[in-house]
């Protein structure tokens, strides 16, 4: 009754290709357009911002990264750690070569640059595959976070280390930096994310995403049909690496302001928890991305409601319970819905096709 | 002989023992492997539980002590002084099958026919469960182990090498860690009684079935779930093994189940499925790192690479031969 597709019928090719065919999701997408974009920046404060809605964009785009390379191409990435790293370290870099120029551009040059550095580790995918390859992409992590540690040109011989943003303006408004308004972030990244989002669901659309697709079922057969496994595989890394990279940028510039790369972009705090955002989100699915991203973000912060809050334990404790449930959680997950929450989505529109009259 | 020559055999020497205890742990990965099917990330937590159930029994800790005590305001630590090691020992290898039962019951049975990929990440989910659960029973400030396995530097063999360079030069004689000389022999003792094990006894050779092919070994009458069950319980006793190692080298502490990370090229350079190829790429990795520390390392001025040299050197054998050195070859098939 509610989510009915019968009497939509599609005149033109346009209507036919569109990313939201049908009316119910197009209100659907456009009202949450509206809150996000108009409702959302005049409610936001300083908690909903850090806590919750910044990490939440800049993980839904590593996410769709991730899921781009996992999700859609097959090949199994453990080194999202160290390309978020590669983002944040050229966005700093070129922020200090060049102090004039937008903040905008910077982060889309780190993720050009981002995406060179996939290419490079993504050669090895060309050779092995499976477990071999995501044990290989574990190098990449290592090696880069090494890189960004050791190599003191890359913080500018910092004593610390650490590598701090300086502020950033778009059109007057702070948006990096100590200074900066809690919407002008928020709305920062969210533009980011929106205009990035449409370009990956377009061009999991395109040839190229269709490749993409053959590569991950059957790679073999796909080379037989014609699918050139180098430059598919490659371009993969690429733009993967392109969305994790910003993500990085962002998650440095905007979101934490000042990191020790040691720290932030390690193989527990990114790397692992990223691929259980696409897992529990649902691999190659988009909407399983911003799930998964929205998920992985908000569980901590209610455990710890739960726990510290309500029940009256310490941190630390509270932190071991943490880490239980996530390992229990997860593997509650893998077992009852393996094919994450975008699955759980499709059941229930295919539940509200007919509620409430099932016959 | 020269200082050089002298210095560069303590490198490969010490190189040798630590790649030892890499293969320790890349063991328990390559078993559960070639009989399941499932690569257990969570191999260097089943490490530090086992430590840290070890430590908890010796010394009388009561399980759960922190929570009890947060959520019912009293103040239990210890309910006995201290337990005999052997006991300790054995009364950790019960908790390990149990653990070992637990996960099949739980995890595995439910998981069956899934992608690799899928059973890849449920063992990651069991890392971080187990390794929560490790922490809330015993609490998670660092340990000391000790089992009565002697450690420090042999002054036998430093008296005994001291002699062997030229006469005149300033040469102190080699260090090599006791406790490294003991794991080596415990090393050698747990390969040989498993492959004794695998090859003369019914259940080995039923394990062997099971690697070999899943439905076959089901068709003869081999109950797969059990043979599961045996081999997590054999690796959990080898992640003991490793844990005991570990944790009397350097304290039992959370940094203990990163060893699984140190393990992983171990595990691509010999090939998942081998066991020789664990051992084998074991040692290869230890001389590898040491040489490369002190031989290469120097032109970095940074220093520290061991921590990915490693991978790098396993990505380099991989280009050449993808399946590892001692893998079973890959044949595709559309």
């Amino acid at each position: 009754m509610i989510y009915k597709e019968t009497g939509q019928y599609k005149s033109s090719y346009k209507s036919d290709h569109a990313i939201f065919p049908l009316l119910q999701d197009k209100i659907a997408f456009s009202t949450l357009m509206f809150v996000a974009f108009l409702i959302i920046p005049f409610v936001i404060n300083s908690y909903w911002e850090k806590a919750i809605l910044v990490p939440f964009l800049i993980f839904s785009l590593a996410a769709i990264g991730l899921n781009i390379l996992t999700g859609y191409c097959g090949q199994v990435s453990l080194g999202t750690g160290g390309f978020m790293a590669v983002g944040a370290f050229s966005t700093y870099k070129i922020m200090t070569y060049f102090p004039d120029m937008n903040i905008m551009i910077i982060i889309l040059i780190s993720g050009l640059i981002t995406a060179a550095v996939g290419i490079i580790f993504g050669l090895p995918s060309l050779r092995i595959k499976g477990f071999y390859l995501a044990v290989a992409t574990l190098a990449s992590q290592f090696f880069l976070v090494w890189l960004f540690n050791k190599v003191p040109w890359f913080y500018n011989y910092s004593d610390t280390g650490q590598i701090t943003v300086s502020e950033r303006t778009m059109f007057g408004i702070p948006v990096t930096g100590a200074e900066a308004p809690s919407y002008a972030t928020y709305l920062f990244c969210l533009v980011l994310v929106v205009l990035l989002s449409f370009a990956a669901k377009n061009l999991i659309r395109s040839k190229m995403g269709r490749s993409w697709m053959a590569i991950r079922d059957m790679d073999i057969a796909a080379e037989i049909i014609g699918v050139p496994p180098l430059k598919t595989k490659l371009s993969a890394f690429a733009i993967s690496s392109f969305y994790i990279g910003i993500a990085g940028a962002l998650y440095f510039a905007v979101f934490l302001g000042a990191i020790e790369v040691t720290e932030s972009f390690d193989i527990m705090t990114i790397s692992f928890p990223v691929l259980f955002m696409i897992i529990i989100g649902g691999l190659g699915s988009m909407l399983g991305s911003f799930l998964g991203a929205a998920f992985v973000v908000t569980l901590p912060i209610g455990l710890k409601f739960l726990m510290v809050d309500m029940v009256g334990l310490s941190a630390v404790t509270a932190k071991h319970f943490e880490i239980t449930i996530w390992g229990l959680l997860m593997i509650v997950f893998l077992i009852v819905e393996p094919h994450g929450l975008a699955r759980l989505w499709s059941i229930a529109k295919e539940k509200l096709r007919r509620w409430p009259f099932p016959y | 002989m020269s200082v050089e020559l002298l210095n560069f055999i303590e490198t490969v020497l010490n190189g040798l023992m630590s790649g030892v205890m890499y293969s320790l742990v890349a063991l328990g990965f390559v078993l559960i492997f070639k009989a399941s099917g499932v690569f257990n990330f969570a191999q260097g937590v089943f490490a530090l539980f086992a430590a840290l159930t070890l430590v908890g029994y010796q010394t009388g800790q009561v399980p759960f002590a922190h929570l009890i005590n947060e959520l019912f305001g009293t103040n239990y630590h210890n309910w006995y002084a201290s337990m005999p090691n052997f006991f300790a020992i054995l009364l950790t290898m019960v908790t390990m099958i149990a653990l070992a039962w637990i996960i099949e019951r739980l995890v595995l049975k439910h998981l069956v026919n899934q992608d690799p990929i899928i059973l890849f990440m449920a063992t990651i989910g069991l890392a971080f469960a187990l390794e929560g659960v490790g922490d809330l029973m015993w609490g998670s400030d660092v340990k000391v182990l000790d089992v009565g396995i002697p450690s420090g530097g042999s002054i036998w063999l430093e008296e005994a090498t001291i002699g062997l360079a030229a006469e005149g030069s300033d040469y102190y004689g080699m260090y090599v860690d006791v406790l490294n000389i003991w794991a080596t022999v415990i090393a050698v003792i747990l390969v040989v009684s498993l492959a004794l094990f695998s090859q003369y006894t019914k259940t080995g050779r039923a394990l062997r079935a099971v690697a070999d092919d899943h439905q076959a070994a089901l068709s003869v009458g081999i109950s797969l779930r059990s043979i599961w069950i045996l081999v997590w319980a054999i690796s959990g006793f080898i992640a003991m093994v490793a844990g005991i190692m570990w944790g009397t080298e350097s304290g039992v502490q959370f940094s203990l189940s990163l060893i699984a990370l140190k393990a992983l090229p171990v595990l691509i350079l010999g090939g998942f499925t081998s066991i020789p190829g664990a051992i084998i790429g074991g040692l290869m990795i230890g001389v590898g790192e040491k040489l490369a520390e002190i031989y290469i390392g120097g032109y970095f001025e940074t220093g520290a690479i061991e921590n990915w040299f490693a991978y790098v050197m396993a990505l380099v054998f991989l280009l050449f031969r993808p399946q590892g050195l001692f893998g079973d070859k890959i044949i595709e098939r559309v």
